[in-house]
């Protein structure tokens, strides 16, 4: 007689078979071609953004009146804004800021919502239903209104804009993470690893945590173009990043004001955000295609 | 003239992974009123053999390679789409494994009874709806005046299967194929859901398609059995034939499967092996891998041949392995034989 | 039926209490004062303006005596437009407003459902791939960036349309498919997605062998569950065209009522700002009811509780 399989051989078991679901989605992933071209041009944008200042001639600050705006040229290559600011550097800038903004505010929502929904998924019971149902309230807010009156209430600071948009974005992240613990709870090798009596950190650590990863990451990369797009709505507001720095949101503005005149003011800073929006989204959906192959469309 | 005649009928599905045969080569006929069971475990190409009568498989990636279905002197697998329209819900029926999710979660009972009627028939609402009502009475649904115009959450997985039948049999139709109608639900409930499905038969004279893995279902409701395995056919016949003197070795594998002809107190039997990968390219006898059977030899691509034993009673004539000899003997060598792989049941229940 | 639209309502009346008392502090901790303008006011006179709106009690009061009044539908004056009340302003302007957003969320719905149907219907052919990149490129240029370049090609560049002011229906054009288009975008994707989950469906393949038509498939079986993403996100769909107004009113010049809102929690005119949140507010709760509402009538599994 073969000797009986131990809990926690389970256990193990369907950790091994987490990291072949990795690689399954690694290379479901790269046969994406879109999310493939996506994530190069979104790392090519990245790169431009945070190398390109280095090596450009210009400063983004550095004014020169009596240049004034001028077209695209061999000098300028995006051309230059109404104060004869090289507008190559500046969109590199705003580049940076937009991408920041975006990263940190994720993070904020992230930290957020997977506190939040792990507590009340793991928790479970009455106080899951009421955590979740004050989202359900939350859901039904306009914070837009909210983070105009917030930034106008306690100044435009680039960390209040973290904290402001982190704390909108978060309601979907907790209901994915809340719904993925649920989930994972009822299964065998979570029940296998609490009758082995392991503590609730190394549950949590070890069998949690790793299995909801996949969901948190494909919510995560599609929250940070929401961000970026709350953060460069603000900045159009005149209620974001405030002059001389600039966003690609504050650069849209610039360029809006002046597109009967200096057209080029607008294109470029709205192609590069839209192009990092539509990046960000492609990669968002491949890794979900990818992740969960059931929710892939054919 | 038979009422379905199907020949060659070969169903493949292209996926990126390569090309599945599930239905490679397959042939029967049905007269009026007969019932035929096709028998076979998971994979084996039963189910979507019946899919590919009424083009129902999702194309792509499942297309109809070639063959014919004769359907009361039209091919099936060659008309319009209008024209299969017209024969399906109103001349071929049909009934399905999950009935939790075979009704529309969001439309009354009643419009989806009506619906079938409608489609085909110039009727009044009115009409229908009494028409309707009197389906559902008919397949045993208690205050069905009142229930006809519930929501399908309000029934149970039984009462979903009988609403299902009332359904398909309201426009009284010559063939009803049902698609494993019991699998799913609770044992207690399958005998009556086979004996509604019996009676409605003898009410209307339907020719019925019965799909299952469960050989003792065939054994009280068929005239006659088709077994498929791995897309191919291994035997065919009466259902006395195939009971009594079965003779291919899936057959007689399949037959040792069933609880209760088996000794109280004895192991149940598990055929030895895994179902076959249809993607991998047919070679022989596609239960060949698995044959309990001393082998001669290799089949070497060759397919058997399909010998008449008389009286309609065919079996894929597998020259390669010795299949005179009594079942009970070569099964007990091959479980001795046979360590790995595990043994595996014959159909895990969905 | 009744019981749950009072709880519902309930409900929302509970979260425009909450939204009213967050603005109103927000408001309150903003530094400065309403009455406070560039042209020098002597102190007592700028205290007994004060005086007179209440601004001399402690802010816990006047977080009272605002919301009997707002209760009562008295939303005060206007701190910075002289002479004019807030009830006045909305009534001037609401309605441009009203026009704008309904012919945008027209447009959202209109152009939306019906492509994110057509993309489900004809999956992994050009009808479903081309309206959803379209759609992509939609979603990734929102209102601030769509505006701009909308009115650089249209107004600016090929002379078609006007690019600003409020005189007409070729003036809606514009500011319509900006703040419509958007939208059409994330509806035609939500309608895709619940269409296709729907046309996946075992049921879907009981109806075809009834013999159904697969048109009738589609919008009988098909569209009740298929749209209910698509009316579930009806209500942020509201609420993201009322925020987005506050940019394309600015772009386009409409005098609507978005424009006012930032201008006027910049020079913290305080009762406007209330006002506004307060109707805002009040029309998404609205949305948001209806939505449960219609989620529950179409579908039969989900009780009244």
């Amino acid at each position: 007689m073969p000797p009986p399989i131990s809990a926690a051989e389970i256990a193990d078991e369907a950790l091994v078979e987490g990291s072949s679901l990795w690689k399954d989605a690694w290379s479901r992933l790269r046969k994406n071609r879109l999310a493939v071209g996506s994530l190069f041009t979104f790392i090519f944008i990245v790169l431009f953004c945070i190398v390109g200042p280095w090596i450009s001639p210009w400063e983004a600050n550095t004014q020169d009146l009596f240049l004034g705006a001028t077209g695209p040229s061999a000098q300028h290559w995006f051309g230059t804004d109404t104060l004869g600011r090289d507008l190559m550097v500046r969109v590199m800038y705003g580049g940076r800021i937009s991408l920041l903004v975006g990263l940190v505010a994720t993070l904020v929502a992230l930290s957020i919502g997977v506190i939040y929904g792990a507590t009340a998924g793991y928790v479970g019971g009455r106080t899951d239903s009421a955590m979740m149902r004050f989202v359900d309230l939350l859901y039904a807010i306009p914070f837009t209104i909210f983070v105009i009156l917030l930034m106008v209430a306690f100044g435009r600071s680039l960390w209040l804009m973290f904290v402001a948009i982190g704390a909108v974005e978060w309601l979907s992240m907790a209901r994915i993470v809340r719904s993925g613990v649920i989930g994972l709870k009822k299964q065998e090798f979570v029940e296998a690893a609490v009758s082995l009596g392991y503590s609730h950190r190394r549950i949590i650590l070890r069998h949690l945590i790793p299995n909801v990863l996949g969901p948190v990451i494909v919510i995560a990369t599609l929250t940070v173009p929401a961000v970026m797009l709350l953060e460069a709505f603000l900045s159009f507001l005149g209620l974001g990043v405030q002059p001389p720095d600039a966003s690609w949101g504050v650069l849209i503005n610039e360029g809006q004001q002046n597109m009967e005149i200096y057209p080029w003011l607008l294109i470029w800073p709205a192609a590069f955000f839209a192009t990092t929006l539509f990046c960000l989204n492609f990669i968002g959906d491949g890794l979900r295609d990818a992740l969960d192959p059931k929710s892939a469309k054919d | 003239m038979p009422l379905l005649d199907v020949n060659d009928l070969t169903t493949h599905f292209h996926t990126r992974d390569g090309v599945v045969r599930a239905v490679d080569g397959v042939s029967f006929h049905l007269d009026r009123g007969e019932t035929l069971g096709i028998v076979g475990e998971s994979g084996s190409g039963k189910s979507v053999t019946c899919y590919s009568l009424l083009r129902l498989i999702p194309e792509p990636p499942g297309r109809i390679e070639r063959g014919t279905a004769m359907f009361d002197g039209q091919d099936l697998l060659q008309m319009s789409p209008a024209e299969l329209r017209r024969i399906r819900g109103r001349r071929i029926s049909m009934i399905f494994q999950d009935p939790m999710t075979s009704l529309n979660p969001f439309l009354r009972i009643s419009t989806q009874l009506i619906e079938a009627l409608q489609t085909h028939q110039d009727i009044s609402n009115k009409d229908a709806l009494k028409k309707a009502t009197a389906a559902l009475e008919e397949v045993g649904i208690p205050e069905a005046s009142k229930r006809v115009t519930g929501y399908p959450h309000e029934f149970s997985g039984g009462m979903r299967q009988r609403v299902m039948i009332a359904m398909a049999l309201i426009t009284e139709p010559d063939l009803l194929i049902a698609d494993e109608p019991t699998t799913a639900l609770d044992v207690t409930v399958q005998a009556q859901i086979l004996d509604i499905i019996k009676q409605r038969q003898n009410d209307l004279g339907t020719a019925v398609i019965l799909v299952t893995h469960d050989l003792g279902v065939v054994a009280g409701t068929c005239d006659r059995v088709l077994v498929m395995y791995g897309g191919q056919e291994m035997e065919s016949g009466t259902a006395e034939q195939i009971f009594y003197a079965p003779r291919h070795p899936y057959t007689r594998a399949l037959q040792k499967t069933i609880p209760s002809l088996q000794t109280k107190g004895q192991e149940l039997y598990t055929i030895p092996g895994l179902p076959p990968d249809a993607s991998k390219p047919a070679t022989g006898c596609a239960f060949f891998p698995r044959c309990p059977y001393p082998k001669n030899r290799d089949p070497m691509g060759e397919r058997p041949d399909l010998v008449d034993l008389g009286e309609g009673h065919c079996w894929a004539a597998c020259g390669y392995c010795d299949s005179s000899a009594p079942i009970e003997s070569v099964l007990a060598k091959a479980d001795e034989a046979i360590v790995d792989p595990l043994p595996v049941e014959v159909e895990t229940a969905r | 039926m009744l019981k749950f639209v009072i709880a519902r309502l309930l409900q929302g009346i509970l979260v425009l209490l909450a939204i009213y008392a967050v603005t109103f502090f927000l408001v309150a901790a903003t530094p400065g004062s309403p009455f406070s303008t560039e042209r020098a006011i002597a102190p007592e006179i700028l205290a007994q303006i004060e005086a007179f709106y209440g601004y001399d009690k402690p802010t816990s009061e006047r977080f009272f005596t605002s919301l009997t009044n707002v209760l009562q539908g008295e939303f005060g004056p206007s701190a910075v437009y002289a002479n004019r009340t807030v009830t006045q302003i909305i009534a001037e302007s609401f309605p441009v407003s009203l026009l704008l957003g309904s012919l945008a969320l027209l447009v959202a719905l209109g152009i939306g459902i019906p492509a994110g149907i057509l993309a489900a219907v004809k999956r992994n052919t050009w009808l479903d791939y081309i309206p959803m990149s379209v759609s992509m490129a939609g979603i990734c240029l929102p209102t601030f960036v769509m505006g701009p370049l909308l009115a650089l090609l249209f107004g600016l560049i090929l002379n078609w349309l006007p690019v600003g002011g409020w005189f007409g229906p070729e003036f809606w054009i514009l500011p319509t498919a900006t703040l419509g288009l958007y939208y059409a975008a994330y509806f035609a994707r939500l309608t895709r997605g619940g269409m296709l989950e729907m046309l996946n469906q075992d049921f879907v393949r009981t109806a075809r062998a009834k013999g159904v038509p697969e048109t009738t498939i589609v919008l009988k079986h098909c569209l009740k569950g298929g749209l209910i993403p698509a009316i579930t996100f009806l209500g942020p769909a509201l609420a993201g065209i009322i925020s987005g107004s506050f940019v394309v009113e600015t772009i386009f010049q409409v005098p609507g009522l978005g424009q006012w809102f930032v201008r006027a929690a910049l020079n913290r005119d305080d009762f406007l700002v209330l006002g506004l949140t307060v109707l805002f507010a009040t029309l998404i709760v609205i949305m948001n009811l209806l939505v449960d509402i219609a989620q529950v009538a179409l579908n039969p599994r989900l009780k009244y509780d």
